[in-house]
Protein backbone atom coordinates (compact mmCIF):
# COMPACT_ATOMS: atom_id res chain seq x y z
CA UNK A 1 0.00 0.00 0.00
CA UNK A 2 1.30 3.40 -0.85
CA UNK A 3 2.53 5.91 1.45
CA UNK A 4 -1.01 8.22 2.16
CA UNK A 5 0.10 12.19 2.11
CA UNK A 6 -3.29 13.13 2.70
CA UNK A 7 -4.30 13.31 6.02
CA UNK A 8 -7.55 12.52 8.17
CA UNK A 9 -8.55 8.51 6.70
CA UNK A 10 -8.70 6.87 9.67
CA UNK A 11 -10.62 10.09 11.42
CA UNK A 12 -13.34 10.31 8.34
CA UNK A 13 -13.55 6.66 8.02
CA UNK A 14 -14.44 5.58 11.47
CA UNK A 15 -17.01 8.48 11.69
CA UNK A 16 -18.59 7.08 8.44
CA UNK A 17 -18.59 3.53 9.33
CA UNK A 18 -20.06 4.68 13.19
CA UNK A 19 -22.65 6.95 11.74
CA UNK A 20 -23.39 4.35 9.40
CA UNK A 21 -23.54 1.97 12.25
CA UNK A 22 -25.79 3.93 14.49
CA UNK A 23 -28.26 5.58 11.84
CA UNK A 24 -28.32 2.51 9.43
CA UNK A 25 -26.97 -1.18 10.01
CA UNK A 26 -28.03 -1.27 14.03
CA UNK A 27 -31.72 -0.08 13.18
CA UNK A 28 -32.27 -2.19 10.23
CA UNK A 29 -30.73 -5.46 12.19
CA UNK A 30 -33.99 -4.97 14.80
CA UNK A 31 -35.95 -6.23 11.81
CA UNK A 32 -34.45 -9.15 11.06
CA UNK A 33 -33.86 -9.96 15.09
CA UNK A 34 -37.39 -9.42 15.71
CA UNK A 35 -38.89 -11.38 12.62
CA UNK A 36 -36.30 -14.00 13.87
CA UNK A 37 -38.06 -14.62 16.96
CA UNK A 38 -41.23 -15.72 14.93
CA UNK A 39 -39.15 -19.26 14.23
CA UNK A 40 -38.42 -20.02 10.63
CA UNK A 41 -42.34 -21.80 10.76
CA UNK A 42 -43.86 -18.99 12.44
CA UNK A 43 -42.06 -16.19 9.89
CA UNK A 44 -43.42 -18.49 6.82
CA UNK A 45 -46.84 -18.55 7.96
CA UNK A 46 -47.11 -14.78 8.49
CA UNK A 47 -45.55 -13.94 5.43
CA UNK A 48 -47.65 -16.33 3.25
CA UNK A 49 -51.26 -15.58 4.53
CA UNK A 50 -53.42 -14.23 1.81
CA UNK A 51 -53.66 -10.71 2.76
CA UNK A 52 -49.98 -9.94 3.54
CA UNK A 53 -49.24 -12.34 -0.18
CA UNK A 54 -52.16 -9.98 -1.68
CA UNK A 55 -50.36 -7.16 0.04
CA UNK A 56 -47.33 -8.18 -1.97
CA UNK A 57 -48.28 -8.98 -5.10
CA UNK A 58 -50.04 -5.73 -5.51
CA UNK A 59 -46.99 -3.78 -4.39
CA UNK A 60 -44.50 -5.59 -6.77
CA UNK A 61 -47.32 -5.59 -9.34
CA UNK A 62 -47.83 -1.65 -9.18
CA UNK A 63 -44.54 -0.79 -8.87
CA UNK A 64 -43.65 -3.04 -11.83
CA UNK A 65 -45.94 -1.68 -14.07
CA UNK A 66 -45.79 1.94 -12.98
CA UNK A 67 -41.64 1.56 -13.69
CA UNK A 68 -42.73 0.22 -17.07
CA UNK A 69 -44.57 3.55 -17.95
CA UNK A 70 -41.94 5.18 -16.73
CA UNK A 71 -39.10 3.41 -18.91
CA UNK A 72 -40.98 3.97 -22.13
CA UNK A 73 -42.33 7.59 -21.51
CA UNK A 74 -39.34 8.46 -19.42
CA UNK A 75 -37.11 7.56 -22.06
CA UNK A 76 -39.60 9.35 -24.86
CA UNK A 77 -39.17 12.67 -22.44
CA UNK A 78 -35.48 12.19 -22.18
CA UNK A 79 -35.14 11.74 -26.18
CA UNK A 80 -37.18 14.89 -26.43
CA UNK A 81 -34.80 17.23 -24.07
CA UNK A 82 -31.64 15.95 -25.31
CA UNK A 83 -31.89 15.56 -28.97
CA UNK A 84 -35.00 19.12 -30.09
CA UNK A 85 -34.95 22.25 -29.65
CA UNK A 86 -38.39 23.46 -28.32
CA UNK A 87 -39.76 26.21 -26.51
CA UNK A 88 -39.78 26.01 -22.92
CA UNK A 89 -37.75 23.06 -22.53
CA UNK A 90 -35.59 24.29 -20.20
CA UNK A 91 -38.50 24.75 -17.91
CA UNK A 92 -39.46 21.05 -19.09
CA UNK A 93 -35.99 19.40 -18.45
CA UNK A 94 -36.28 21.22 -14.68
CA UNK A 95 -39.80 20.34 -14.00
CA UNK A 96 -38.84 16.62 -14.33
CA UNK A 97 -37.11 17.01 -10.74
CA UNK A 98 -40.25 18.01 -9.26
CA UNK A 99 -41.35 14.33 -7.77
CA UNK A 100 -37.96 14.27 -5.98
CA UNK A 101 -38.93 17.70 -3.88
CA UNK A 102 -42.08 17.81 -4.03
CA UNK A 103 -43.38 15.81 -0.50
CA UNK A 104 -44.80 12.53 -1.51
CA UNK A 105 -47.99 13.83 1.30
CA UNK A 106 -48.49 16.67 -1.23
CA UNK A 107 -48.70 14.28 -4.40
CA UNK A 108 -50.73 11.83 -2.59
CA UNK A 109 -53.76 14.10 -1.85
CA UNK A 110 -53.04 15.92 -5.67
CA UNK A 111 -53.32 12.78 -6.92
CA UNK A 112 -56.48 11.78 -5.59
CA UNK A 113 -58.04 15.04 -6.05
CA UNK A 114 -57.54 14.70 -9.61
CA UNK A 115 -58.56 11.53 -10.15
CA UNK A 116 -61.62 11.03 -7.83
CA UNK A 117 -64.96 11.09 -9.74
CA UNK A 118 -65.56 14.75 -9.07
CA UNK A 119 -61.90 15.21 -10.02
CA UNK A 120 -60.30 17.66 -13.05
CA UNK A 121 -59.11 14.19 -14.55
CA UNK A 122 -61.61 11.54 -12.71
CA UNK A 123 -64.48 13.09 -14.15
CA UNK A 124 -63.26 12.86 -17.59
CA UNK A 125 -62.11 9.06 -17.41
CA UNK A 126 -65.82 8.02 -15.58
CA UNK A 127 -67.79 7.80 -19.15
CA UNK A 128 -65.48 5.79 -20.08
CA UNK A 129 -65.95 3.14 -17.16
CA UNK A 130 -62.44 4.10 -16.03
CA UNK A 131 -62.18 4.39 -12.44
CA UNK A 132 -58.93 5.43 -11.19
CA UNK A 133 -59.01 6.21 -7.41
CA UNK A 134 -59.23 3.94 -4.59
CA UNK A 135 -58.57 1.39 -7.74
CA UNK A 136 -55.22 -0.33 -8.44
CA UNK A 137 -54.52 2.45 -11.49
CA UNK A 138 -54.90 5.03 -9.35
CA UNK A 139 -51.98 3.38 -7.32
CA UNK A 140 -49.59 2.61 -10.17
CA UNK A 141 -50.54 6.57 -11.75
CA UNK A 142 -49.19 7.95 -8.54
CA UNK A 143 -45.61 5.88 -8.37
CA UNK A 144 -45.73 6.68 -12.09
CA UNK A 145 -45.03 10.54 -10.86
CA UNK A 146 -42.81 9.02 -8.13
CA UNK A 147 -40.74 7.30 -10.38
CA UNK A 148 -40.65 9.43 -13.41
CA UNK A 149 -36.91 11.31 -12.53
CA UNK A 150 -35.12 8.36 -11.49
CA UNK A 151 -35.57 6.86 -15.50
CA UNK A 152 -35.21 10.40 -17.19
CA UNK A 153 -32.16 11.25 -15.17
CA UNK A 154 -30.86 7.68 -15.96
CA UNK A 155 -31.03 7.83 -19.38
CA UNK A 156 -30.57 11.60 -20.23
CA UNK A 157 -26.76 11.46 -19.54
CA UNK A 158 -26.18 8.88 -21.58
CA UNK A 159 -28.30 10.05 -24.20
CA UNK A 160 -26.62 13.39 -24.32
CA UNK A 161 -22.87 11.48 -24.33
CA UNK A 162 -23.65 9.70 -27.55
CA UNK A 163 -21.51 10.02 -30.53
CA UNK A 164 -23.43 11.14 -33.45
CA UNK A 165 -20.84 9.89 -35.77
CA UNK A 166 -22.10 6.41 -34.68
CA UNK A 167 -25.46 7.06 -36.22
CA UNK A 168 -24.10 8.90 -39.24
CA UNK A 169 -22.35 5.89 -40.42
CA UNK A 170 -24.82 3.74 -39.92
CA UNK A 171 -27.14 5.81 -42.22
CA UNK A 172 -24.34 6.51 -44.65
CA UNK A 173 -24.27 2.68 -44.81
CA UNK A 174 -27.79 2.42 -45.92
CA UNK A 175 -29.70 1.85 -42.55
CA UNK A 176 -32.55 4.03 -42.03
CA UNK A 177 -33.60 5.70 -39.06
CA UNK A 178 -35.82 3.03 -37.47
CA UNK A 179 -32.74 0.80 -37.96
CA UNK A 180 -30.38 2.87 -36.49
CA UNK A 181 -32.05 3.52 -33.55
CA UNK A 182 -32.75 -0.18 -32.91
CA UNK A 183 -29.03 -1.65 -33.70
CA UNK A 184 -26.95 1.86 -32.74
CA UNK A 185 -28.77 3.35 -30.73
CA UNK A 186 -30.55 1.33 -28.47
CA UNK A 187 -27.40 -1.24 -27.22
CA UNK A 188 -25.95 1.37 -26.25
CA UNK A 189 -28.78 2.92 -23.99
CA UNK A 190 -30.34 -0.11 -22.56
CA UNK A 191 -28.04 -0.74 -19.09
CA UNK A 192 -29.13 3.10 -18.48
CA UNK A 193 -32.59 2.37 -19.15
CA UNK A 194 -32.69 -0.68 -17.26
CA UNK A 195 -30.87 0.82 -14.29
CA UNK A 196 -33.59 3.74 -14.51
CA UNK A 197 -36.47 1.29 -14.71
CA UNK A 198 -34.59 -0.51 -11.39
CA UNK A 199 -34.35 1.82 -9.69
CA UNK A 200 -37.76 3.71 -10.25
CA UNK A 201 -39.18 0.11 -9.49
CA UNK A 202 -37.55 -0.17 -6.14
CA UNK A 203 -38.52 2.96 -4.95
CA UNK A 204 -41.42 1.76 -5.57
CA UNK A 205 -41.82 -0.86 -3.66
CA UNK A 206 -41.66 0.67 -1.02
CA UNK A 207 -43.74 4.15 -1.28
CA UNK A 208 -46.08 4.82 1.22
CA UNK A 209 -47.18 8.24 1.81
CA UNK A 210 -48.56 9.46 -2.23
CA UNK A 211 -50.35 5.63 -2.24
CA UNK A 212 -52.03 6.33 1.19
CA UNK A 213 -54.44 8.98 -0.21
CA UNK A 214 -55.32 7.45 -3.66
CA UNK A 215 -54.98 3.89 -2.71
CA UNK A 216 -58.42 3.08 -0.23
CA UNK A 217 -56.46 0.66 1.68
CA UNK A 218 -58.50 -2.26 1.20
CA UNK A 219 -57.25 -5.28 2.65
CA UNK A 220 -56.96 -7.95 -0.38
CA UNK A 221 -57.91 -5.39 -3.19
CA UNK A 222 -56.24 -2.21 -2.52
CA UNK A 223 -53.62 -2.39 0.34
CA UNK A 224 -49.90 -2.08 -0.54
CA UNK A 225 -47.30 -3.87 1.58
CA UNK A 226 -46.16 -0.92 3.76
CA UNK A 227 -49.43 0.11 4.46
CA UNK A 228 -49.89 -3.44 5.89
CA UNK A 229 -47.05 -3.11 7.75
CA UNK A 230 -48.34 -0.14 9.43
CA UNK A 231 -51.64 -1.82 9.97
CA UNK A 232 -49.75 -4.60 12.12
CA UNK A 233 -47.64 -1.48 13.69
CA UNK A 234 -51.07 0.06 14.80
CA UNK A 235 -52.49 -3.29 16.58
CA UNK A 236 -48.88 -3.66 18.09
CA UNK A 237 -47.92 -6.95 16.54
CA UNK A 238 -44.62 -5.64 16.17
CA UNK A 239 -43.26 -9.41 15.02
CA UNK A 240 -45.52 -9.53 11.97
CA UNK A 241 -44.90 -6.05 10.67
CA UNK A 242 -40.97 -7.14 11.23
CA UNK A 243 -41.39 -10.30 9.28
CA UNK A 244 -43.15 -8.78 6.79
CA UNK A 245 -40.58 -5.90 6.16
CA UNK A 246 -38.31 -8.67 6.41
CA UNK A 247 -39.62 -9.93 3.40
CA UNK A 248 -39.60 -6.24 1.45
CA UNK A 249 -36.21 -6.14 3.05
CA UNK A 250 -34.62 -8.89 0.96
CA UNK A 251 -36.22 -7.86 -2.12
CA UNK A 252 -34.79 -4.19 -1.45
CA UNK A 253 -30.83 -5.59 -0.92
CA UNK A 254 -31.62 -7.92 -3.73
CA UNK A 255 -32.42 -4.83 -6.05
CA UNK A 256 -29.75 -2.52 -4.70
CA UNK A 257 -27.17 -5.47 -5.93
CA UNK A 258 -29.17 -5.41 -9.03
CA UNK A 259 -28.70 -1.49 -9.66
CA UNK A 260 -24.93 -2.41 -8.68
CA UNK A 261 -24.01 -4.52 -11.19
CA UNK A 262 -26.15 -3.40 -13.78
CA UNK A 263 -24.55 0.45 -13.22
CA UNK A 264 -21.09 -1.70 -13.35
CA UNK A 265 -22.48 -2.92 -16.87
CA UNK A 266 -22.75 0.61 -17.84
CA UNK A 267 -19.88 1.49 -16.84
CA UNK A 268 -17.84 -0.88 -18.98
CA UNK A 269 -19.60 -0.18 -22.40
CA UNK A 270 -18.38 3.56 -22.13
CA UNK A 271 -15.26 3.66 -24.81
CA UNK B 1 -20.17 6.66 -9.93
CA UNK B 2 -21.29 3.19 -8.34
CA UNK B 3 -24.38 4.66 -6.64
CA UNK B 4 -27.76 5.33 -6.49
CA UNK B 5 -28.76 9.05 -6.95
CA UNK B 6 -25.06 9.48 -9.18
CA UNK B 7 -26.85 7.32 -11.55
CA UNK B 8 -30.28 9.26 -10.72
CA UNK B 9 -28.42 11.81 -12.62
CA UNK B 10 -29.22 14.49 -9.96
CA UNK B 11 -25.18 14.99 -9.69
CA UNK B 12 -24.85 18.65 -11.96
CA UNK B 13 -22.19 17.24 -13.81
CA UNK B 14 -24.20 15.31 -15.65
CA UNK B 15 -26.62 17.98 -16.36
CA UNK B 16 -24.08 20.02 -18.05
CA UNK B 17 -23.62 18.20 -21.35
CA UNK B 18 -27.58 18.21 -21.72
CA UNK B 19 -27.57 22.22 -21.20
CA UNK B 20 -24.75 23.06 -23.56
CA UNK B 21 -24.22 20.70 -26.69
CA UNK B 22 -22.75 23.10 -29.15
CA UNK B 23 -21.92 20.14 -31.54
CA UNK B 24 -24.99 18.59 -31.37
CA UNK B 25 -27.08 21.81 -32.20
CA UNK B 26 -24.73 23.07 -34.87
CA UNK B 27 -25.47 19.88 -36.74
CA UNK B 28 -29.25 19.69 -35.81
CA UNK B 29 -29.49 23.17 -37.30
CA UNK B 30 -27.05 22.09 -40.79
CA UNK B 31 -29.18 18.98 -41.49
CA UNK B 32 -32.22 20.96 -40.57
CA UNK B 33 -35.66 19.08 -41.60
CA UNK B 34 -35.02 18.00 -44.90
CA UNK B 35 -32.56 15.54 -44.16
CA UNK B 36 -33.91 12.79 -42.39
CA UNK B 37 -30.27 11.48 -41.76
CA UNK B 38 -29.65 12.20 -38.32
CA UNK B 39 -32.66 13.25 -37.22
CA UNK B 40 -36.25 12.71 -37.66
CA UNK B 41 -39.00 14.37 -39.69
CA UNK B 42 -40.46 17.57 -38.66
CA UNK B 43 -43.78 15.60 -38.01
CA UNK B 44 -42.54 13.37 -35.96
CA UNK B 45 -40.15 15.31 -34.04
CA UNK B 46 -43.47 17.78 -33.06
CA UNK B 47 -45.37 14.53 -32.44
CA UNK B 48 -43.02 12.73 -29.73
CA UNK B 49 -42.37 16.72 -28.34
CA UNK B 50 -46.20 16.68 -28.37
CA UNK B 51 -46.48 13.20 -26.69
CA UNK B 52 -43.36 14.10 -23.85
CA UNK B 53 -44.72 17.56 -22.83
CA UNK B 54 -48.04 15.91 -22.61
CA UNK B 55 -47.20 13.28 -20.17
CA UNK B 56 -45.18 15.47 -17.79
CA UNK B 57 -48.41 18.13 -18.24
CA UNK B 58 -50.52 15.24 -17.16
CA UNK B 59 -48.24 13.52 -14.82
CA UNK B 60 -46.42 16.48 -13.21
CA UNK B 61 -47.84 19.88 -13.69
CA UNK B 62 -51.24 19.48 -13.03
CA UNK B 63 -50.52 17.70 -9.75
CA UNK B 64 -48.86 20.95 -9.17
CA UNK B 65 -51.66 23.03 -10.24
CA UNK B 66 -54.57 21.78 -8.12
CA UNK B 67 -52.85 21.76 -4.94
CA UNK B 68 -52.66 25.86 -5.56
CA UNK B 69 -56.40 25.75 -6.89
CA UNK B 70 -57.38 23.80 -4.03
CA UNK B 71 -55.52 26.37 -1.47
CA UNK B 72 -57.16 29.15 -3.13
CA UNK B 73 -60.78 27.78 -4.06
CA UNK B 74 -61.81 29.11 -0.71
CA UNK B 75 -60.94 32.59 -0.85
CA UNK B 76 -57.21 33.94 0.18
CA UNK B 77 -58.78 34.70 3.79
CA UNK B 78 -59.55 31.51 4.51
CA UNK B 79 -55.61 30.38 3.05
CA UNK B 80 -54.30 32.48 5.26
CA UNK B 81 -55.85 32.01 8.11
CA UNK B 82 -55.06 28.30 7.28
CA UNK B 83 -51.59 29.04 7.55
CA UNK B 84 -51.81 31.43 10.98
CA UNK B 85 -53.48 28.19 12.50
CA UNK B 86 -51.81 27.64 15.58
CA UNK B 87 -51.45 23.41 15.14
CA UNK B 88 -49.87 24.61 11.43
CA UNK B 89 -47.35 27.36 12.90
CA UNK B 90 -46.11 24.83 15.40
CA UNK B 91 -45.85 21.78 12.48
CA UNK B 92 -43.96 24.28 10.14
CA UNK B 93 -41.38 25.24 13.50
CA UNK B 94 -41.49 21.64 14.12
CA UNK B 95 -40.75 20.74 10.52
CA UNK B 96 -37.77 23.32 10.39
CA UNK B 97 -36.22 22.54 14.09
CA UNK B 98 -35.54 18.82 12.67
CA UNK B 99 -34.47 20.20 9.14
CA UNK B 100 -32.05 22.38 11.09
CA UNK B 101 -30.86 19.28 13.53
CA UNK B 102 -30.60 16.80 10.26
CA UNK B 103 -28.72 18.58 7.42
CA UNK B 104 -26.00 19.83 9.56
CA UNK B 105 -25.44 15.99 10.84
CA UNK B 106 -25.69 14.65 7.32
CA UNK B 107 -23.87 17.35 6.14
CA UNK B 108 -20.62 16.49 8.09
CA UNK B 109 -21.49 12.67 7.54
CA UNK B 110 -21.62 13.50 3.36
CA UNK B 111 -18.12 15.45 3.59
CA UNK B 112 -16.48 12.64 6.12
CA UNK B 113 -17.70 9.58 3.91
CA UNK B 114 -16.90 11.76 0.72
CA UNK B 115 -13.33 12.16 1.66
CA UNK B 116 -12.44 8.62 3.22
CA UNK B 117 -14.26 7.05 0.02
CA UNK B 118 -12.36 9.27 -2.88
CA UNK B 119 -9.19 10.30 -1.53
CA UNK B 120 -8.38 7.04 -0.45
CA UNK B 121 -8.06 3.23 -1.80
CA UNK B 122 -9.17 0.83 1.03
CA UNK B 123 -11.08 -2.53 0.98
CA UNK B 124 -14.54 -2.72 1.40
CA UNK B 125 -15.02 0.56 -0.15
CA UNK B 126 -17.82 -1.10 -2.67
CA UNK B 127 -19.70 -2.22 0.54
CA UNK B 128 -18.94 0.94 2.36
CA UNK B 129 -20.88 2.69 -0.88
CA UNK B 130 -23.77 0.28 -1.10
CA UNK B 131 -24.31 0.62 2.69
CA UNK B 132 -25.02 4.32 2.26
CA UNK B 133 -27.48 3.62 -0.59
CA UNK B 134 -29.43 1.40 1.60
CA UNK B 135 -31.59 3.86 2.98
CA UNK B 136 -32.75 4.62 -1.00
CA UNK B 137 -33.95 0.90 -1.28
CA UNK B 138 -35.55 0.78 1.79
CA UNK B 139 -39.62 1.59 2.33
CA UNK B 140 -39.64 4.19 5.10
CA UNK B 141 -42.28 2.50 6.83
CA UNK B 142 -39.82 0.28 7.92
CA UNK B 143 -37.69 2.40 8.70
CA UNK B 144 -39.73 4.25 11.17
CA UNK B 145 -40.49 1.00 12.47
CA UNK B 146 -36.96 -0.08 12.60
CA UNK B 147 -36.35 3.34 15.35
CA UNK B 148 -40.09 2.36 17.07
CA UNK B 149 -37.79 -1.59 17.50
CA UNK B 150 -35.08 0.06 19.07
CA UNK B 151 -36.76 2.98 21.29
CA UNK B 152 -40.61 2.42 21.72
CA UNK B 153 -41.83 0.87 24.87
CA UNK B 154 -41.04 -2.67 23.43
CA UNK B 155 -38.32 -1.85 22.15
CA UNK B 156 -34.74 -3.22 22.83
CA UNK B 157 -33.85 0.17 25.08
CA UNK B 158 -37.23 0.81 25.60
CA UNK B 159 -37.46 -0.03 29.43
CA UNK B 160 -34.07 1.35 29.81
CA UNK B 161 -35.91 4.75 28.51
CA UNK B 162 -38.85 4.58 30.33
CA UNK B 163 -36.69 4.00 33.89
CA UNK B 164 -34.67 7.47 32.88
CA UNK B 165 -37.99 9.17 31.32
CA UNK B 166 -36.83 10.05 28.15
CA UNK B 167 -38.88 10.01 25.38
CA UNK B 168 -37.50 9.42 22.08
CA UNK B 169 -40.29 7.58 20.30
CA UNK B 170 -43.47 9.57 19.79
CA UNK B 171 -41.17 12.95 20.38
CA UNK B 172 -39.23 14.97 18.47
CA UNK B 173 -35.88 13.07 18.51
CA UNK B 174 -37.46 9.97 17.18
CA UNK B 175 -38.82 12.14 14.40
CA UNK B 176 -35.34 13.49 14.01
CA UNK B 177 -33.58 10.03 13.54
CA UNK B 178 -35.84 8.58 11.47
CA UNK B 179 -35.26 11.68 8.89
CA UNK B 180 -31.79 11.21 9.38
CA UNK B 181 -31.85 7.96 8.15
CA UNK B 182 -34.20 8.61 5.20
CA UNK B 183 -32.02 11.74 4.02
CA UNK B 184 -28.69 10.09 4.93
CA UNK B 185 -27.36 9.52 1.42
CA UNK B 186 -27.99 12.65 -0.07
CA UNK B 187 -25.39 14.96 0.89
CA UNK B 188 -22.82 11.90 0.38
CA UNK B 189 -23.93 10.91 -3.07
CA UNK B 190 -23.27 14.50 -4.41
CA UNK B 191 -19.82 14.89 -3.24
CA UNK B 192 -18.28 11.30 -3.61
CA UNK B 193 -18.53 11.60 -7.48
CA UNK B 194 -17.71 15.03 -7.33
CA UNK B 195 -14.49 14.52 -5.18
CA UNK B 196 -13.71 11.13 -7.05
CA UNK B 197 -13.38 13.28 -10.32
CA UNK B 198 -11.22 16.26 -9.00
CA UNK B 199 -8.42 13.82 -7.35
CA UNK B 200 -6.09 14.06 -5.07
CA UNK B 201 -3.59 16.37 -6.78
CA UNK B 202 -4.49 19.93 -5.34
CA UNK B 203 -4.72 19.08 -1.79
CA UNK B 204 -1.38 17.16 -1.65
CA UNK B 205 0.39 19.95 -2.86
CA UNK B 206 -0.94 21.95 -0.42
CA UNK B 207 -0.11 19.07 2.56
CA UNK B 208 3.86 19.21 0.86
CA UNK B 209 3.70 22.78 1.36
CA UNK B 210 2.78 22.50 4.52
CA UNK B 211 -0.57 23.15 5.40
CA UNK B 212 -2.21 21.35 7.86
CA UNK B 213 -5.26 18.83 7.27
CA UNK B 214 -7.69 21.08 8.11
CA UNK B 215 -6.19 24.22 5.76
CA UNK B 216 -5.86 21.97 3.43
CA UNK B 217 -9.91 20.95 3.34
CA UNK B 218 -10.84 24.59 3.88
CA UNK B 219 -8.85 26.10 1.33
CA UNK B 220 -8.50 23.11 -1.21
CA UNK B 221 -11.00 20.77 -1.28
CA UNK B 222 -14.26 23.18 -0.11
CA UNK B 223 -13.79 25.95 -2.66
CA UNK B 224 -13.63 23.16 -5.28
CA UNK B 225 -17.05 21.11 -3.99
CA UNK B 226 -18.52 24.06 -2.60
CA UNK B 227 -21.80 23.96 -5.41
CA UNK B 228 -21.82 20.66 -5.19
CA UNK B 229 -22.08 20.61 -1.47
CA UNK B 230 -24.63 23.35 -1.65
CA UNK B 231 -26.46 21.19 -4.12
CA UNK B 232 -27.21 18.05 -1.79
CA UNK B 233 -27.68 20.87 1.30
CA UNK B 234 -30.54 21.79 -0.99
CA UNK B 235 -32.31 18.43 -1.69
CA UNK B 236 -31.41 16.92 1.48
CA UNK B 237 -33.48 19.96 3.15
CA UNK B 238 -36.41 19.15 0.99
CA UNK B 239 -36.53 15.77 2.09
CA UNK B 240 -36.15 16.40 5.77
CA UNK B 241 -39.10 18.72 5.97
CA UNK B 242 -41.16 16.87 3.02
CA UNK B 243 -40.62 13.26 4.65
CA UNK B 244 -44.17 11.33 5.52
CA UNK B 245 -44.23 7.58 5.75
CA UNK B 246 -40.99 6.87 8.02
CA UNK B 247 -41.94 10.45 10.39
CA UNK B 248 -45.74 8.77 10.45
CA UNK B 249 -44.64 5.73 12.02
CA UNK B 250 -42.39 7.05 14.98
CA UNK B 251 -44.06 10.43 15.83
CA UNK B 252 -47.18 9.71 17.19
CA UNK B 253 -49.29 12.24 15.24
CA UNK B 254 -50.01 14.32 18.53
CA UNK B 255 -51.44 17.68 17.02
CA UNK B 256 -49.54 20.79 17.65
CA UNK B 257 -46.76 18.84 19.30
CA UNK B 258 -45.38 15.94 17.00
CA UNK B 259 -47.12 16.72 14.09
CA UNK B 260 -44.73 17.54 10.93
CA UNK B 261 -45.71 19.78 8.42
CA UNK B 262 -46.94 16.98 6.03
CA UNK B 263 -48.40 15.24 9.11
CA UNK B 264 -50.08 17.84 9.65
CA UNK B 265 -51.46 17.57 5.96
CA UNK B 266 -52.42 14.21 6.26
CA UNK B 267 -54.39 14.85 9.64
CA UNK B 268 -56.60 17.63 7.57
CA UNK B 269 -57.38 15.91 4.81
CA UNK B 270 -58.31 13.48 6.62
CA UNK B 271 -61.01 15.56 8.84
CA UNK B 272 -62.51 16.83 5.00
CA UNK B 273 -61.03 20.05 5.92
CA UNK B 274 -59.29 20.26 2.38
CA UNK B 275 -58.87 23.68 2.36
CA UNK B 276 -56.83 23.65 5.14
CA UNK B 277 -55.10 20.17 3.94
CA UNK B 278 -54.17 21.94 0.46
CA UNK B 279 -53.44 25.48 2.09
CA UNK B 280 -50.47 23.67 4.26
CA UNK B 281 -49.78 22.01 1.01
CA UNK B 282 -48.95 24.65 -0.74
CA UNK B 283 -46.64 26.18 1.22
CA UNK B 284 -44.88 22.49 0.68
CA UNK B 285 -45.49 23.04 -3.08
CA UNK B 286 -43.78 26.24 -2.72
CA UNK B 287 -40.48 24.59 -0.69
CA UNK B 288 -40.61 22.48 -3.76
CA UNK B 289 -40.68 24.73 -6.14
CA UNK B 290 -38.42 26.86 -4.85
CA UNK B 291 -35.44 23.92 -4.33
CA UNK B 292 -35.80 23.15 -8.37
CA UNK B 293 -35.20 26.88 -8.52
CA UNK B 294 -32.05 27.31 -6.39
CA UNK B 295 -31.18 23.79 -7.58
CA UNK B 296 -30.89 24.84 -11.18
CA UNK B 297 -28.82 27.80 -10.24
CA UNK B 298 -25.99 26.11 -8.83
CA UNK B 299 -25.98 23.92 -11.68
CA UNK B 300 -25.41 27.12 -14.10
CA UNK B 301 -22.73 27.92 -11.04
CA UNK B 302 -21.47 24.43 -11.20
CA UNK B 303 -21.40 24.10 -15.06
CA UNK B 304 -19.39 27.51 -15.44
CA UNK B 305 -16.68 27.02 -13.32
CA UNK B 306 -15.87 23.20 -14.50
CA UNK B 307 -15.75 24.98 -18.09
CA UNK B 308 -13.41 27.88 -17.11
CA UNK B 309 -11.43 25.42 -15.33
CA UNK B 310 -11.43 23.61 -18.30
CA UNK B 311 -10.35 26.39 -20.08
CA UNK B 312 -7.46 27.54 -17.99
CA UNK B 313 -5.96 23.73 -18.17
CA UNK B 314 -6.67 23.95 -22.20
CA UNK B 315 -5.12 27.65 -22.22
CA UNK B 316 -2.17 26.43 -20.08
CA UNK B 317 -1.35 23.83 -22.10
CA UNK B 318 -1.11 25.94 -25.79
Amino acid sequence: MPHRVLPGFGLTLGFTVLYLGLFVLIPLSTIFVKAAGLGWHGFWTTVTAPRVMAAYRLSFLCAFYAALVNAMFGFLVAWVLVRYSFPARRVADAIVDLPFALPTAVAGIAFATLYAENGWVGSRLIPFGVRVAYTQLGIVAVLTFIGLPFVVRTVQPVLANLEFEMEEAACSLGAGRWAAFTRVLLPRIWPALLTGFTLAFARAIGEYGSVLFIAGNMPMRTEIAPLLVMAKLDQFDFQGAAAISAGMLIVSFALLLAINALQGIGRRQKP
Amino acid sequence: MSGVISAVGTSPESEKTVIVEPRNALRRTKSGGASTAITESRATRAALIGIAVSFLGLFVVLPLVVVFVGALRTGFRIYLSSLRDPDALSALRLSMHVALIVVPLNLVLGVAAAWAVAKFEFRGKRILTTVIDIPFAVSPVIAGMAFMLLFGAQGWFGSWLAVRDIRIAFAVPGIVLATIFVTLPFIARELIPLMQEQGNEEEETAVVLGASGWQTFVRVTLPNIKWGLLYGVILCNARAIGEFGAVSVISGHVRGVTNTLPLHVEALYNEYNSAGAFAVASLLSLLAVVTLVLQKIVELHQSGERRSRNEDVEGSQS
